[in-house]
């Protein structure tokens, strides 16, 4: 079950506390996330919306493992990242975090295999285990036939996929989603959001999912937004009430 | 495991113009830098092939060279008697021998250069074993005779075989060509001593060295302790090796000083290409780097994958120069040996240490030109390099 208000019992796989982010631009201090509370379930498909700079991929971003918060504590699976060193926080994502980004962000120079093969090559894997799992995945997301391909040689839709076997390809724990649809028309966004939907009902993926797109966020579970800093359910955004006080 | 080599490779390929430049820098400063070495090798190599370790050269005590020496005859019969020598047929295996310069017209130019002339004894093969008659005959002691050396003939003009030449104030006849085995003998022509001495209005009884073959290698020692402690002899022994590597060592030093200060000259420049490609791989891939930090990728592993990157191009770099500069190798030049200021004639040397040692240079460039670029690689800041365009 999903959270935003602090109180959870202490099992969700994710559990963020207190987190607040504040930037500094120039001479001013800009907070982004303030003491934000959130509770993730395995197997939990959370969308997060909000307007733009309302601090949605600052959150992904924290989530992930590429962003220190300035105050606040972030638990995943046991593991409190927050206050891991630099190389321990790069060894723990590359096991605990699949990344799905707008821009696909593919190597080019590197072929569909190649690419959803490279988190696999920071495991002990041997070459035929690594091969085996890099097919299992491009057959999950429908691109076996195309796995020499290059990037440049596969549709926005392809592309994704790509990107999307690439994050499931070590069986992180949890996938991060930064606008997944973004650069897709909305046929392709249809079959990325039903791929993404397969992987939480049929491998039981836990998604956390940034969208501008209210269709797209419609898909998932629970849709969470941001606002001044903090999550709201949708739900309690129809009504006016903010996580611990009112809007 | 580190970043797969494949990306690099194929990453270098990508960017092929900018790596172009930066290979085309590293291989020119790298081709300079083993033509200068070879030339200066090759200089070394042509005057220590001049010597024998059988051999001992005898000349006044102080003299640098053989143009600063003298010898006079009562000297050379005192040292023919000493022990050391090795004997042969005719007697004691000593040349005594009379070293003048003679301007020659050069066949290319057809301005004139000086050649070393060396007046030698007839029994001068038995004791420079190297030195053969390839066309011809060796000279007659006592005959307006010279024998000529198988890149003067080819570099100056009236050295044909057959041919007359004006030397002093005698006309002197070209009876043989001999192959001196790549010395420095090569650029020289030899007759008979006497004459070339009274060509010259030179003192008969005086020469300017005496080379003697030695019984064996080891025996130099006792020659050595035998006329340097003669009060009759004031002279200085050296093994005709250890005489010529001493002649060479001031040009190859000029050389070798000149061509690494060309050559790092050349370098700061090839490592600023290498650094400009690498930079702007750099700027160009900061969402693919932010990507394989996101995926796991740890700072190293990037520094490693960009230091390998900047390693390949310096390395195809280093093989091109080396390649480039192949070709000059057994290329004959000449110049002026400020020993003698008499003109030598000497190939260019590439060998294989040189070509690893340009190898080498490559890398090293390439370690310079990469290092930093990959230390900036790996300190992107992930989260905004992931959603740049």
């Amino acid at each position: 079950m999903i959270r935003v208000d602090g109180q959870g019992n202490g099992k969700s796989l994710i559990q963020v506390r207190g987190l607040s982010k504040t930037y500094r631009r120039g001479g001013e201090e800009i907070q982004v996330l303030q003491r934000l509370n959130l509770d993730v379930d395995k197997g939990d498909f959370v969308g997060f919306m909000g307007p733009s700079g309302s601090g949605k991929t600052t959150l992904l971003n924290l989530l992930g493992g590429l962003d220190v918060p300035t105050q606040g504590s972030i638990t995943v699976d046991g593991d409190e990242i927050t206050h891991m060193s630099g190389s321990k926080l790069t060894k723990w994502r590359a096991r605990h975090v699949g990344f799905i980004f707008q821009m696909y962000n593919l190597i080019p120079v590197l072929t569909a295999y190649q690419n959803v093969e490279l988190p696999l090559l920071l495991t002990k894997l041997s070459g035929s285990e690594r091969r085996k799992h890099v097919e299992t995945a491009l057959s999950v997301v429908g691109l076996t036939d195309r796995m020499n391909h290059y990037p440049r040689q596969l549709s926005g839709g392809q592309e994704q996929r790509v990107t999307i076997a690439r994050a499931i390809v070590s069986d992180p724990t949890f996938l991060l989603c930064d606008e997944p649809t973004g650069d897709l028309d909305r046929k392709s966004a249809d079959e990325i959001m039903a791929l993404i939907e397969e992987l939480v009902a049929k491998h039981g993926k836990t998604v956390l999912m940034v969208t501008h797109d209210p269709v797209v966020a419609a898909r998932a579970h629970t849709t969470l937004h941001l606002e001044k800093g903090v999550l709201v359910e949708a739900s309690k955004v129809e009504q006016g009430v903010v996580a611990g006080g009112v809007a | 495991m580190a970043i797969p080599i494949v990306y690099n490779i194929r990453s270098v390929r990508a960017r092929w113009t900018s790596t172009i430049v930066a290979v085309l820098g590293i291989a020119g400063t790298v081709g300079v830098f083993i033509a200068m070495l070879s030339l200066a090798r090759g200089f070394q190599a042509t005057l220590v092939a001049s010597g024998s370790p059988d051999n001992a050269l005898i000349v006044r005590a102080g003299a640098t060279s053989e143009m600063t020496s003298g010898v006079p005859l009562d000297s050379v019969k005192i040292i023919q008697d000493a022990p050391g020598i090795a004997r042969g047929a005719n007697g004691p295996m000593v040349t005594p021998e009379a070293v003048l310069m003679a301007p020659i017209p050069l066949l290319s130019t057809g301005t004139e250069a000086n050649v070393e002339l060396r007046g030698v004894s007839p029994n001068v093969l038995e004791i420079r074993k190297q030195v053969k008659i390839v066309q011809g005959r060796m000279f007659k002691a006592g005959l307006a005779e010279v024998v000529v050396g198988k890149n003067a003939t080819n570099t100056y003009s009236g050295l044909t075989l057959g041919q007359t030449i004006a030397l002093g104030t005698v006309r002197w006849q070209v009876v043989g060509i001999f192959d001196a085995g790549g010395s420095s003998f090569d650029s020289e022509v030899w007759g008979d001593s006497h004459l070339l001495s009274a060509a010259y209005s030179r003192p008969d009884n005086s020469f300017q060295s005496v080379t003697v073959h030695l019984t064996s290698p080891e025996a130099l020692g006792q020659l050595k302790d035998s006329v340097t402690t003669d009060p009759r002899l004031n002279v200085d022994v050296i093994r005709e090796i250890d005489y010529y590597a001493k002649q060479s060592t001031s040009l190859t030093t000029l050389i070798t000083r000149l061509g690494g200060f060309v050559a790092m000259i050349m370098a700061i420049g090839a490592v600023f290409g290498a650094l400009n490609t690498m930079y702007s791989a750099v700027a160009d891939r900061g969402r693919e780097i932010a990507t394989m930090r996101a995926l796991g990728f740890g700072g190293p592993s990037v520094v490693f994958s960009f230091l390998i990157e900047a390693l390949l191009i310096s390395f195809v770099g280093g093989v091109l120069g080396c390649l480039a500069v192949l070709r000059l190798n057994g290329l004959t030049t000449s110049t002026i040996n400020f020993q003698t200021f008499s003109n030598l004639a000497f190939a260019f040397k590439i060998t294989p240490d040189l070509l690893v040692m340009g190898v080498v240079f490559a890398l090293a460039m390439g370690v310079f030109g990469g290092i930093f670029p990959a230390i900036r690689a790996a300190s992107l800041p992930v989260a905004t390099a992931l959603r740049e365009l």
